[in-house]
């Protein structure tokens, strides 16, 4: 079953849901790139929030003019009306007022979602408000959606892409470079403007197939995750993309065998286990990545401090040494150098004395930067160099 | 509507309002000014799969269980977020964006999977709360108010935000220089050996005991409001951090009271015949209150 409705073999509908919620995926991956680098990743959130009241207008004005009130266009119109404006209150609040962007968030995200419930609530003592099915937009239901519906759902998705990769180029560049964007002539507040009006459009796309609680999700987990990947700017966009892309394809197609589930919700976990993976399992940024550079780095101080212990001829008590340097055939079991041992001491023993002339000298100032006590001189210095400053190692002279 | 009926049917809701906009709000005022301000909207989605895995853990709807599942999602989530922002080294308003809809989403899932039918436990409770049911039968009027028979057939939610209000205004009041201090000069308090970091944590789990105790009565909807609106319209009206706690508590108080008799009268009045969310009322006057100070407030601008 979850074969079929991952190869698409579950009938006309559901093929387009699916495709369209993975386009919808990408773009909301792209997009949400560029709000989490540019910082305001929780704009989002108030902005989809922000939908409830439109849609909840929007169906009482369409019963008004006699229609059932269901157009998901319409909706979604009205959707895109009452975001805006939170959109602007959100700006309003954050450049007029001493409030800061988080308090703006929060004031608005609430405000228009505590009046859409409102609205809510009234559209339920209305008569055609009883099977009006609004309740799919808190969470995303797209099992069981209209062929026309469907339809909508994947044409929007696929222009939302395309507006993405349109304007992708200055949106990079104001995401990574801002001051590099300004002084080539791009308007910041216009870049800004049309990044809001992107994820705006994100948002209600998403709205029956996230939900608009969740819908923040989409934007920001993706970027999130791709940021574990790499430290390059154009492979940070095209990875969220991809991650965006299953989120939303896995996504519709569990929810569409298993039509009980809202849809939302799936796509989000979907989408945070892949975060999840690249938490734990990402080179470089990665806990496991971290945890094994950790533990390499103890176990080379240890070494080195043990090597010098022996050179020096002081017994070794501690534990994680003395087992090191056992396992590398450094010492006797009962702490005697064997002659390998011997010879890598004394090793140590002329780096750091080496080391210790360099970092004494002024003319060896850019050398003595790189000493961390691990890194072997012979990486940094020339042989010349190397010869220059053994000829200023002192004899060892008989103390009398 | 002063009469046998406001009691019985208005009274407790508009009190555990009154409660309840008050604990919010009064933490709230720090929250905003460390620039905190989206914490209470990251508990209040937590508090779901904390709710929802006790429920799973016991087998009963027991009040108990539930806080301390709630309590214990929030601190949960509070550990995560400051984890993956130091390990992915990731801003903290995208590392909360992650933690919370994952949990809250974990939360609608299992709530969806496992058989909750048959007790009062879905989504959209958990959004918007049922303020209006929280009424008190056993009540004859006024005079039931010294009536301990009467009493002791108050909804549990009263005395229980009653105490949630006494605690976090007990902190408040003890922690208060601290509290100021490392809000408004971190660097200086911990100079003077304040602990600043623990001071925090224990703001943000005093927090999220107002909003815990709070969402099981009225949902998550007011909770984030009352947190963010009244504080942020009480700063518009004064530069004092005392004024300013003062100004929140009378916005929260007014939101919710304004908020519960337009939605429970209101649309009696236009001549409609049902009431609307209570809930969704008291987070929308909140706004308009917010909205008026943000206009004409005057301590709005920037600088000042």
């Amino acid at each position: 079953m979850l074969a079929d409705a991952l190869l698409l073999q579950l009938g006309y509908n559901a093929t387009l849901v699916t495709i369209g919620a993975c386009l919808l995926g990408i773009a909301a991956g792209v997009a949400g790139t560029f709000l989490f680098l540019r910082k305001r990743a929780l704009v989002s959130d108030a902005i989809s929030h922000a939908t409830l009241p439109g849609v909840g207008l929007a169906f009482i004005l369409m019963v008004g003019m006699g229609g059932d009130g269901r157009s998901l266009f319409g909706l979604l119109v009205g959707a895109g009306f009452s975001a805006a404006i939170g959109l602007l209150c959100v700006h309003w609040l954050t450049t007029r007022t001493r409030l800061g962007e988080d308090a703006a968030i929060g004031a608005v995200l609430s405000v228009f979602f505590g009046f859409g419930i409102v609205i809510l609530t009234v559209i339920q003592t209305m008569n055609a408000g009883r099977q009006a099915g609004l309740e799919g937009f808190l969470l995303g239901s797209t099992a069981g959606m209209l062929r026309g519906d469907a339809i909508l759902l994947a044409v929007s998705a696929t222009l939302v892409l395309l507006l993405v990769l349109i304007l992708r180029r200055p949106l990079e560049l104001a995401a990574f470079d801002p001051g590099y964007a300004q002084a080539t002539g791009w308007s910041m507040g216009r870049i800004d403007l049309a990044m809001m009006g992107i994820v705006l459009v994100v948002t209600v796309v998403g709205l029956k197939v996230v939900g608009l609680i969740l819908i923040v999700a989409l934007l920001i987990v993706p970027a999130v995750t791709a940021r574990f990947w790499t430290e390059r700017a154009g492979h940070v966009v095209i990875i969220a993309g991809f991650v965006g892309g299953v989120s939303g394809y896995v996504g519709a197609a569990i929810s569409a065998i298993a039509p009980a589930l809202p849809t939302g919700p799936i796509v989000v976990l979907v989408g945070f286990t892949m975060f999840l993976v690249s938490l734990l399992l990402s080179p470089g940024r990665g806990v496991l990545a971290s945890v094994l550079m950790h533990w390499r780095y103890q176990r080379r101080v240890h070494m080195r401090q043990g090597l010098l212990a022996l050179a020096q001829g002081q017994p070794i008590f501690e534990t994680l040494t003395h087992r090191l340097l056992r396992r590398a055939g450094l010492i006797l079991p009962d702490g005697v150098p064997t002659s390998d041992g011997q010879a890598a001491a004394a090793k140590a023993l002329l780096d750091e004395t080496r080391w210790s002339i360099v970092r004494a000298d002024q003319s060896f100032a850019a050398a003595a930067t790189r000493y961390d006590g691990l890194t072997a001189i012979e990486t940094v210095l020339t042989p010349d160099q190397l010869n220059e400053v053994d000829a200023r190692i002192k004899a060892p002279e008989v103390v009398t | 509507m002063m009469g046998v009926e406001f009691v019985a049917l208005s009274l407790t809701p508009i009190l555990i309002g009154v409660c309840v906009a008050v604990a919010c709000a009064l933490p709230g005022n720090f929250l905003l000014l460390r620039r905190q301000a989206l914490i209470g909207d990251a508990i209040s989605h937590v508090v779901l799969p904390g709710i929802v895995v006790a429920f799973l853990l016991t087998g009963v709807v027991a009040t108990g269980s539930m806080l301390l599942g709630a309590a214990g999602a929030a601190v949960l989530s509070v550990i995560a977020i400051d984890l993956i922002r130091r390990l992915g080294r990731i801003e903290a308003g995208a590392a909360m964006g992650v933690v919370f809809t994952a949990m809250f989403a974990g939360g609608v899932l299992l709530l969806e999977r496992s058989d909750t039918s048959s007790v009062h436990l879905d989504v959209e409770h958990a959004l918007f709360g049922n303020l209006e049911s929280l009424i008190w039968l056993d009540a004859r009027g006024w005079s039931s108010l010294l009536d301990p028979a009467a009493l002791s057939g108050l909804p549990v939610e009263l005395p229980r935000m009653a105490v949630a209000l006494v605690v976090v205004t007990a902190f408040l009041w003890l922690f208060w220089r601290p509290l100021a201090l490392s809000t408004f000069d971190e660097g200086f308090a911990r100079g003077l050996g304040m602990p600043t970091g623990p001071l925090g944590l224990a703001l943000v789990v005093v927090s999220a005991i107002a909003a815990v105790a709070a969402f099981d009565a009225v949902g998550s909807i007011i909770v984030i409001a009352m947190f963010i609106c009244p504080p942020a319209a009480a700063r518009m009206m004064t530069n004092r951090l005392g004024h300013q706690m003062v100004w929140s508590a009378a916005f929260a108080a007014f939101s919710a009271i304004i908020g519960y008799v337009l939605a429970g009268y209101g649309p009696i009045w236009i001549g409609a015949s049902a009431s609307v969310s209570a809930a969704g009322m008291i987070a929308t006057v909140s706004g308009v209150i917010l909205g008026v100070a943000a206009v004409a407030g005057p301590h709005r601008a920037k600088a000042s």
